[in-house]
């Protein structure tokens, strides 16, 4: 757990050395993917469950939050908390069923349901604002206290992010995480040994909504505005290659998975029409070359380079 | 440890990506959708504002001061926009800012431009953009209110009553809609069919099918390419004899090609690019028009769009700006816009007013018909 | 109601929907020799299109011989696809083999923006555009094309895969792929000539739908998806499955679009798959699956 306090650390610390506001929205914007690829990390990684359909949650958390703050008129802190709980719900509703599908199924069933929240966000227009965008959300404040910097802002949602890891951290250590593991390896084995499959799925399946739903939130009430492109298939496809970049089981890799496709865009943005096309070959050569993921693969170059110094040393 | 390593990484090669620009020259940034689903439009306003860059540059710049043209990309996606708007902002130290291509990414960016007291020329047409009216934020297309007045004055004028309308479900088609629901009854029309398609559908026979049960006097479809290419041909397909209007959405050479023989009769409001030459030689806008056709074929061996001409004019009128006021300063550009009075570019003739931040009317639309794969002007 | 209404609705289903069919016909191939959702298929119909629009454009050919030259190409791009991006991974869990055809997609996608720009292009009809009218209803010439030349696919598919030496390998390769390589099947080459048939499936597919659709450089998206979605609906790997859930699809997303609301037709169609699946989890033709411990 060291490189956690490392991490709040260096999140924390970070912006003083920051020359200015627009570094600071990349790093807000990575934070909050991050969210996003931990629960998606122990949903794809530790209980071995694929899910194409998290931004539909995203967006739900998101839209939830929106509307309550600005329509309804609730303080934006309840409205968030109630976003939050309404994702749970309906992630528990859909996990159901969907949990008991497999591979490809199961992939479908959340691919299926993520079109049809996006669907619901674009066509809703009364609600949502339709196409064009949900406009006028008002900016975080939680229960009196104002974020009106965007240096407190990125703070509280680094401490957000922080809790997160924790929380899964204890999670994967605890019995339950064992059990996960199980679960992953052999799941007719897992059972045998008197694991309850069921639930266990559906308690991560609701908990990684409940990240991805908080980060939404947050996002809404940074951002001000949200229009329902931000939460289609190609996000979900998005979460899922910066967990699969991270190395699938690693926490750490998923957080610097996020960052590094948070980030990559904008140092591809000189390439344009090309960047579309790098993105695609950095996807398969990444799978080729470091199957374990990011983290894997500095491992292995750092074997690599050991391995030729101590040569040279030899030689 | 490693995580963070990874992550202390990241942020000091960030740290030195900052691109190292020109000192003294005017630095005008530009977010539009170079790429993803809106490239129709960034594209070729990204193509004309770096000509229009080159040609100012040529002719020794404005009042003695070179300008730089700052172009980001915006994918089309919002978090991307807003990126983009934050580096021209924090980073860039841009004057004014042009875009972006697509309302949703405007009105996601808009609140920025008023914090840092910076102008913003947007691209896209929503009404939100200028009403109520954000002292920082202009735009220059034609509303969408303009072009559905002048379709409904053609109808009225025909005779016809019902009304069908079949819209896009995006950010353009949204808009269209919603000023349809709202004119078509008020001008004493009765609006008998709403449909909708979805951006990337392949085949509307079914909601024609429902309008055509509907039996409406005639059809306004509201799109952009290639959607309502795809409404006419299945019209021609089922028969169908009802009249269809366009939107100035399709108004480009492109319409015409991808919908073929089943673009023949079709109407639709435009700007005066798509007919030049049929513009009479003491039109305000012939010169302008004229200028930005030849200059733009000798630049890109690409077919002209009527988007490009957004870009034209946002770029026009902050030069425009620039050179009323002698100063390049953010604040000084911003009062200069609202300056600015019958001023003839490619859309149409600029007026901004402190309470009008848009500058034109119905004005700027003339009817078309399509005849023989071309271009006819009715009105 | 009136009944050519209903009628039209109906056909305009079956055009729909054998586009989605062939897409997943493609789909089953490669599952059915790798077990692996290919989820670059989107972009072998966009090719398809595509490359004959540009072979026409830019050779001056006539439309057969581009659609046929389209047709090889396409092919020729599917075992390159596999040469470069799939055998080196062959032994990868199959969500890394998931994001490498996500990867390879995008990456084709892009090569297409690059190469034929971001417009929307045209194909002329095979037959003219006069429809035909079926009691009332509205049949295009071009519907019937995709309607034969899917139903030819299939037929030549079954024979292939119950008749031949080949196709049988192939389906061996996807219950045990060591097994297979025991018995003496060569597992590398058979997962090549599944991404050979694929393409060239998919490349018809393409080729047969730009008149309908027209075609972009991102066609494959949507197509890819709404194929996908039809091969789950039918079954994973039965080739019968995937072409009735593309029609079913289609003719779901049509009634919807006709009786329900034109907005909501695509979550409508989403949302009786879900049920479907939650019901029969193993699609409407699906074999059971097992599963080994």
């Amino acid at each position: 757990m060291r490189w956690l306090a490392g991490l709040f650390f260096l999140l924390m610390t970070v912006p003083l050395i920051l020359p200015n506001n627009y570094y600071l929205t990349v790093l807000i914007l990575c934070c909050l993917h991050a969210m996003n690829a931990v629960g998606l990390c122990l949903l794809v990684g530790h209980a071995g469950q694929i899910s194409l359909g998290h931004a539909g949650f995203h967006g739900l958390g998101a839209y939830a939050s929106a509307y309550l703050s600005t329509t309804v008129g609730l303080s934006v802190g309840w409205s968030m908390l109630a976003a939050v709980g309404l994702t749970a719900v309906v992630s528990a509703l859909v996990g159901l069923p969907s949990l008991k599908l497999k591979g490809h199924y199961l992939a479908m069933a959340t691919l299926g349901f993520g079109i049809i929240l996006s669907i619901l966000f674009t066509e809703t227009v009364d609600i949502t604002g339709g196409p064009a965008g949900f406009v006028g959300i008002p900016r975080l404040s939680l229960f009196g206290w104002e974020l009106t910097r965007d240096i407190a802002l990125y703070r509280f949602v680094v401490v957000i992010l922080c809790v997160m890891v924790w929380l899964s951290f204890n999670l994967i250590h605890s019995r339950l995480g064992r059990a996960l593991r199980a679960l992953h390896t052999s799941e007719k084995a897992a059972q045998a040994m008197g694991v309850d499959i069921a639930n266990h799925k559906l308690f991560v399946f609701v908990l990684s909504a409940v990240f991805s739903a908080a980060s939404g939130s947050i996002y809404a009430h940074y951002l001000t505005f949200i229009a329902p492109a931000s939460f289609g298939f190609t996000f979900s496809v998005e979460l899922i290659v910066m967990v699969v970049l991270g190395g699938m089981v690693s926490i750490p890799g998923a957080i610097v998975g996020a960052f590094f496709i948070t980030v990559l865009p904008e140092f591809l943005r000189a390439f344009e029409n090309v960047e579309i096309l790098l993105f695609g070959l950095i996807l398969i050569l990444s799978m080729m070359f470091m199957p374990d993921g990011l983290a894997g693969g500095w491992n292995r170059l750092w074997a690599w380079i050991a391995a030729r110094a101590k040569g040279a040393a030899h030689g | 440890m490693r995580a963070t390593r990874w992550v202390g990484a990241f942020v000091l090669s960030l740290l030195f990506a900052a691109p190292a620009l020109a000192a003294d020259a005017i630095k005008i940034g530009a977010v539009l959708s170079v790429t993803g689903p809106a490239s129709f439009l960034g594209e070729p306003e990204k193509n004309t504002l770096l000509m229009l860059q080159d040609q100012l540059n040529a002719k020794g710049g404005i009042n003695g001061q070179q300008v730089e043209v700052i172009v980001y990309d915006d994918e089309s996606d919002v978090n991307k926009a807003v990126m983009a708007a934050r580096k021209l902002l924090d980073q860039d130290n841009v004057s004014v800012v042009i875009g972006p291509s697509i309302s949703g990414n405007t009105l996601a960016i808009a609140k920025f431009f008023a914090a840092a007291e910076v102008p913003l020329v947007s691209c896209a047409a929503a009404e939100k953009i200028v009403h109520p009216v954000n002292p920082w934020v202009f735009n220059t297309p034609q509303l969408d209110r303009h072009a559905v007045s002048r379709i409904l004055l053609d109808a009225k004028a025909k005779g016809y009553a019902k009304l069908a309308i079949l819209t896009v479900s995006d950010g353009y088609g949204q808009a269209g809609r919603a000023v349809l629901k709202e004119l078509v009854p008020a001008q004493g029309f009765s609006l008998v069919a709403d449909e909708v398609y979805g951006p990337k559908d392949t085949d509307m026979t079914a909601q024609l099918t429902k309008i055509k049960g509907a039996a409406p006097d005639a059809i306004i479809c509201w799109g952009t390419n290639p959607g309502p290419a795809v409404v006419a041909r299945n019209r021609a397909q089922l028969g169908l004899t009802t009249p269809l209007y366009m939107s100035h959405g399709v108004a480009s050479n492109k319409f015409i090609e991808l919908a073929g023989e089943a673009a023949e009769g079709l109407i639709l409001p435009a700007g005066r690019l798509v007919a030049v030459e049929q513009l009479s030689a003491d039109h305000p806008q012939k010169q302008a028009l004229e200028a930005y056709v030849a200059d733009y074929a000798k630049a890109f061996n690409a077919p002209i769009s009527s988007f490009g001409g957004y870009a034209h004019d946002a770029f026009k009128l902050v030069i425009q700006a620039i050179a009323q006021g002698t100063s390049a300063k953010s604040a000084d550009i911003r009062d200069n816009l609202e300056k600015i009075a019958a001023f003839p570019a490619t859309t149409g003739v600029y007026t901004y007013t402190p309470e009008d931040h848009n500058g034109l009317n119905e004005e700027a639309f003339i009817m078309v018909t399509i005849e023989k794969g071309t271009w006819k002007v009715t009105q | 109601m009136d009944p050519s209404t209903l009628l039209q609705y109906l056909v305009t289903g079956l055009t729909l929907g054998s586009t989605y069919g062939l897409t997943a016909l493609g789909f089953t191939i490669i599952f059915n020799t790798t077990g692996v959702i290919n989820f670059a298929q989107g972009e072998f119909v966009m090719l398809g299109g595509m490359m004959s629009v540009s072979f026409m454009a830019a050779l001056g050919l006539p439309e057969p011989a581009a659609v046929v030259l389209a047709v090889i190409g396409a092919t020729l791009i599917g075992a390159l696809v596999e040469r470069l991006a799939i055998r080196p991974v062959r032994h990868c869990p199959p969500i890394n083999l998931i994001i490498i055809t996500i990867g390879v997609s995008i990456l084709i996608r892009g090569l297409a923006m690059l190469v034929w720009g971001k417009d929307t292009h045209a194909l002329e009809p095979f037959s003219g555009s006069a429809p035909i009218l079926v009691l009332g209803a509205a049949i295009m010439p071009q519907t019937l094309w995709v309607l034969g030349v899917s139903l030819v696919l299939l037929s030549g598919l079954k024979l292939f895969f119950s008749a031949t030496i080949h196709g049988k390998a192939m389906l061996a390769c996807s219950y045990d792929a060591k097994a297979a390589s025991l018995v003496g099947i060569g597992v590398p080459r058979m997962v090549r000539l599944s991404f050979m048939i694929s393409a060239l499936v998919g490349a018809v597919g393409g080729v047969l739908l730009a008149p309908i659709t027209l075609t972009s450089f991102d066609v494959g998206v949507m197509l890819g998806l709404k194929g996908f979605a039809a091969c789950i609906l039918g079954g994973l790997g039965n080739p019968f499955g995937a072409a009735a859930g593309g029609i079913i699809l289609g003719v779901l997303e049509s009634l919807g679009a006709g009786f329900v609301s034109s907005a909501y037709k695509d979550a409508l169609a989403f949302v009786i798959l879900l049920v479907l699946l939650f019901v029969k989890p193993s699609g409407l033709f699906g074999r059971k699956d097992f599963k080994r411990v």
